[in-house]
This record gives structure tokens, sequence and C-alpha cells, in this order.
């Protein structure tokens, strides 16, 4: 479970990005965190993933809460989470094998483990046979496939996708975004950043709107539906 | 979970030497020409050190014998003063032999002929006193004064103090340089090493993002150091024993420096091998410890 409350944040710059920000993600859900560009969401992301820390206002993280958390305990704290990101970030030089099996390896997985648990992610994502192929020797979907399936093989209890198909044509941002509703529903919680309404319209999911750092809507089916009655 | 981890972490480390082949060559040369300097200094040091150490054994000083004693006297008083602490050797030696000594000594000076005449009841007899640490000399010397028999002692201990100060800089600019040097070449290679994190910086972002503590991220990064700096020591330990023994060579054909008695390189191998091994593998391991710091706070 996720859980925000009244948090503000504040760059060092002195921009606030957020500016009282409450909402919660309970186990199991699907939610859509839409809203243009510079509203806030990659910061939403990045508040739940430790990378920064709320200036005020209270987070908790699947039973981490964030405010007193000890940076010792933020390796564990991400174990939970599995965090997909528009570019992708596949480490390069390393085959869709070994992308998969070092996020094993810093969980501590035995050899064994990871030889039965890469097969079947790979097959769960679609990727069945790309095993020793590298990063840019696969298509931009594809690559999207090792990250998710990089995201999925510790088993995490959350999925954060920050615009996941930012760098995707429209059919395989559809795929993408049926292959996460499918891990949703093998009861993996999942958010997905996005501002592709269109995309968002398809699904009948919950949709958190947010704008210039405050959220502005929470609701099933969509926002946007409204916008463009 | 660490036995699966280790081997992957040293294959990492070890990949990473070939996928980085420039900046492992630059990062060796420079480990090598780091323990070079340094170790030169230390073998100067340790020659100097040898030098001056011979120069110690023959210090001594002389204690003055009260006349009044008897032969079986002089012998109580001699285990008297082998007893006390820092006297390694007491010599006793009589005012005959002392007479002989003078005349040998100084047989070629012009006097000569003064000490021949010299009735010997003007020497007395007398202890030469070996001390174990020169150090401690004057202390040493004021217990021998104060035993009861010993009517006079003669020191130089300006000289004894001189050896004694001269070694002690010696060894302090030698043990500052080191440290210097030591201090130096970590920063190179951390340098040098950070050149290859650069463009690692984005996997160990991503590592971060997967959960990775630390340590999992760092070990590879130690490893490589490590081999880094292994492998820079024994390339040092050949080129300082070829360096060594040119210099060797060299002293031994000149004539002149006969004061100048240098430890040949067999006895001094094992010490120098260690202190490289030692040094490499601290250099190579801190230099990646310090290069990936920053790196680190994601
Ligand atoms: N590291 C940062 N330092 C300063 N300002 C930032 C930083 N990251 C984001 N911002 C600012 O915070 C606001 C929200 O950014 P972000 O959360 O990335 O928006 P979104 O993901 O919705 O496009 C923007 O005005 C952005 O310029
Ligand atoms: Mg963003």
């Amino acid at each position: 479970m996720i859980k925000l409350i009244d948090i503000q944040e504040t760059y060092d710059n002195g921009t606030k990005a957020l500016k009282g920000v409450s909402m919660r993600i309970d186990d199991g859900e699907f939610v859509f965190l839409v809203g243009p560009s510079g509203s806030g969401k990659s910061t939403i992301v990045k508040l739940i993933t430790g990378e920064i820390a709320p200036t005020t206002g209270r987070l908790m993280v699947n039973g981490y809460n964030m405010n007193t958390i000890h940076p010792r305990q933020i390796p564990g704290m991400r174990r939970t989470l599995g965090v997909i990101f528009q570019d992708f970030r596949l480490i390069e030089k390393k085959s869709v094998m070994e992308n998969l099996s070092f996020v094993m390896r810093v969980v501590g997985a035995s050899p064994r483990e990871i030889a039965k648990r890469i097969p079947y992610i790979l097959n769960l994502v679609g990727l069945e046979g790309k095993e020793h192929a590298l990063p840019s020797e696969l298509s931009g979907g594809e690559q999207q496939r090792v990250a998710i399936a990089r995201a999925l093989v510790n088993n995490p209890c959350v999925i954060i996708a920050d615009e996941p198909t930012g760098n995707l044509d429209p059919q395989r941002s559809l795929e993408i975004m049926m292959l996460l509703e499918r891990i949703n529903r093998l009861g993996t919680t999942v958010l997905v950043v996005t501002h592709e309404k269109e995309l968002v319209n398809r699904f009948s999911k919950r949709v958190v709107a947010i704008e210039n750092g405050r959220v502005i809507s929470d609701e099933m089916g969509g926002y946007y539906s409204d916008e463009t009655i | 979970m660490r036995q699966y981890n280790t081997g992957y972490q040293f294959k990492e480390g070890f990949h990473s030497i070939f996928a980085h082949g420039l900046m492992s060559f630059a990062a060796v040369c420079m480990i090598v020409a780091c323990l070079i300097i340094m170790g030169s200094f230390s073998l100067v040091a340790v020659n100097l050190d040898n030098t001056l150490g011979d120069l110690e054994a023959q210090n001594e000083f002389t204690a003055y014998i009260d006349d009044s004693l008897s032969e079986t006297e002089i012998q109580k008083l001699q285990s008297q003063i082998e007893a006390i602490p820092n006297v390694s050797t007491v010599t006793f030696v009589s005012r005959e032999q002392a007479l002989q000594d003078y005349i040998q000594r100084y047989s070629d000076s012009e006097n000569s002929d003064l000490f021949q005449s010299l009735p010997q009841e003007v020497l007395r007899n007398r202890f030469q006193i070996h001390v174990v640490s020169i150090e401690d000399i004057s202390s040493t010397v004021q217990s021998v004064e104060q035993v009861n028999g010993i009517a006079k002692v003669r020191a130089e201990l300006e000289i004894a103090q001189g050896f004694v100060a001269v070694r002690n800089v010696a060894s302090a600019v030698a043990f500052i340089l080191v440290m210097l040097l030591l201090v130096i070449s970590l920063f190179i290679i951390a340098n040098t090493i950070k050149l290859t994190t650069f463009h690692r910086r984005e996997e160990i972002a991503i590592m971060k993002m997967c959960g990775a503590t630390n340590w999992f991220i760092r070990w590879p990064f130690i490893f490589e150091g490590m081999l880094l700096g292994f492998a820079g020591a024994v390339i040092a330990f050949f080129i300082q024993w070829g360096i060594y023994s040119l210099i060797l060579n060299a002293v031994a054909n000149y004539g002149g420096l006969q004061l100048l008695d240098i430890i040949p390189f067999r006895n001094l191998a094992g010490r120098l091998g260690v202190t490289f091994g030692g040094a490499g593998l601290l250099i190579g391991g801190g230099g990646s410890l310090l290069a990936i710091r920053k790196f680190l706070q994601v």
C-alpha cells in the first residue's frame, strides 16, 4: 500500500513541484496518474522510490515510513517496488538474460532460482527466445518488455511505470498497457504515469489527475473522458 | 546469499578490466610508477638505516676503574656493570693493554716516541662499554658513573646523539614521504578509475533503483581495483629489482663509496614483495572505493 498525506515537495532551486498531494493506492489496484507535462507526476514517482524525500507531509510505501526511513533500509524498500521508465534504462552491454539475472543477484537469489525464474518471466512478457540478445538488438517495444520483466523478476508488490509508452508507437503502447493490466490481474499493484489520454480512455480504471502540483480529480473510468465531451 | 555473489562480483570486476582496457592499462602504469617511487625511497631509507646501524655498532664509551680495586673486585664490578640496562658488552682493558693501543694508534705520528717512553702507571685500568641502543646512551653513562669503584667516565655523547638525530630525521622524512606518496597515488588511481566509472554511473543508478545495496555495487569495483593494483605490484617488483641491481653494480664498481654498505637485493626481496603486494592491493582497492563514492548517492 502507498499512502501520501498532504505532501509538498520543493526542489533545491525553489521549484514547488507538489503543493499538498494526498492519495492512497491499495494492494491489487490499477491506477493511472495523469496530468500535463511538468505537473509533478515524476516527482511523485521519485518520492515513492526514495530518490527524494518529502519536504513536508507523510509518506508510507509498502509498510516503510518514508519520513523516518534509514538510508540502509532504502535497498530493502526498493525491492518491494518494480520501476519502469520511459527510456527503458537497461544496461546496454548486458544481454536480456544478464539484465534480469543481475537484479536477482541483488536480492541474493541462487543461480538455480535465477535459471528457473527468468524463462517464466520472459514468457510472461512475450520475449521467449530473446534471452541472449543485447538491448541494442531489440525494438523499443521489446526493450520496454525487458524493463517490465526486470521490474517483475523479484516479484514486487507494486509496479510503477513512469510514462512507459512515451517512446513507443500507438500499437506498441497499447500492447504494453495490456501487458501491465495482465500483470495487475495476476495480483501486482500497478501505478502507470502517463499523459496519453486516448490510451487511458481505452481502459476503465481509476484515474488520478494532477495539475500544477495538486490532485484535481480521482475517479473511476477516467478524467480525460469528461474533458473531451 | 553471499556465496553466490562473491564469485559473481569477482567475475564482474575481472570482465570490467578488459572492457575498459585502455583505462586499466593507464591505472596499472600509474600504480607501477607510484610503487617504484615509493620503493626507491624506502630502499634508500633502509640502506641509510643499515649504514647508520653499522656506525652505531662502534659506539661505546670508556669507564675508568678506581686504582685501589683488586682483581676480584674488578671482576665483580664488571658483572655489576653488565647488569645495567642497555649495556651490551663490557670489556676489561688493563693499563698495559691501553698503553699498547695508544702506541699502536699513534705509531706513525710525530709524537710516537712520547708515548713510547710513557710509564704505564699514567694510564688507568678501564672498561670499554658497548650499549644496545644509542638513543639511551646518556642515561647509561649516568648509571655507570654512579657505580662504586668507577672513578670517571669518558663518553662522546655529542657524536652518539648526532647519529641518533640523523637517523631519526632520516626515518621520519622517509616515513612522511612514503605516506604522502601513498595518499597521492591513491588519488591518482581514484581519478583513473573514475574515468572508467563515469559512464557506469547510469548503470550504478539502475542497480540502486533495483534495490542493490552499496556494498553489492562496490565489490566488483574493489575487486577490479585490487587486481589492477596487484598486477601493478608484480610489474613494479621486477622493475625495482632491475633498478636496484644496476645501482648496486654501479656502487660496487666505484671504489670511493666503501662507507656505503648496500644490502643485497635477495635480502630485501621478501619484504619488498610483501610491501608492494600490500600497497598495490590497498591503492587499487582504496582508489576504486574513492572513485565510486560520489556515484553511490542516488
Ligand atoms: N531535479 C529537479 N530540480 C528542480 N526542479 C525540478 C526537478 N525535477 C523536476 N523539477 C520541476 O518540478 C516540476 C514537476 O516536474 P515533474 O515531476 O518532472 O513533472 P512531470 O513528470 O509531471 O512532467 C516541474 O516544474 C519541473 O521543472
Ligand atoms: Mg515526468
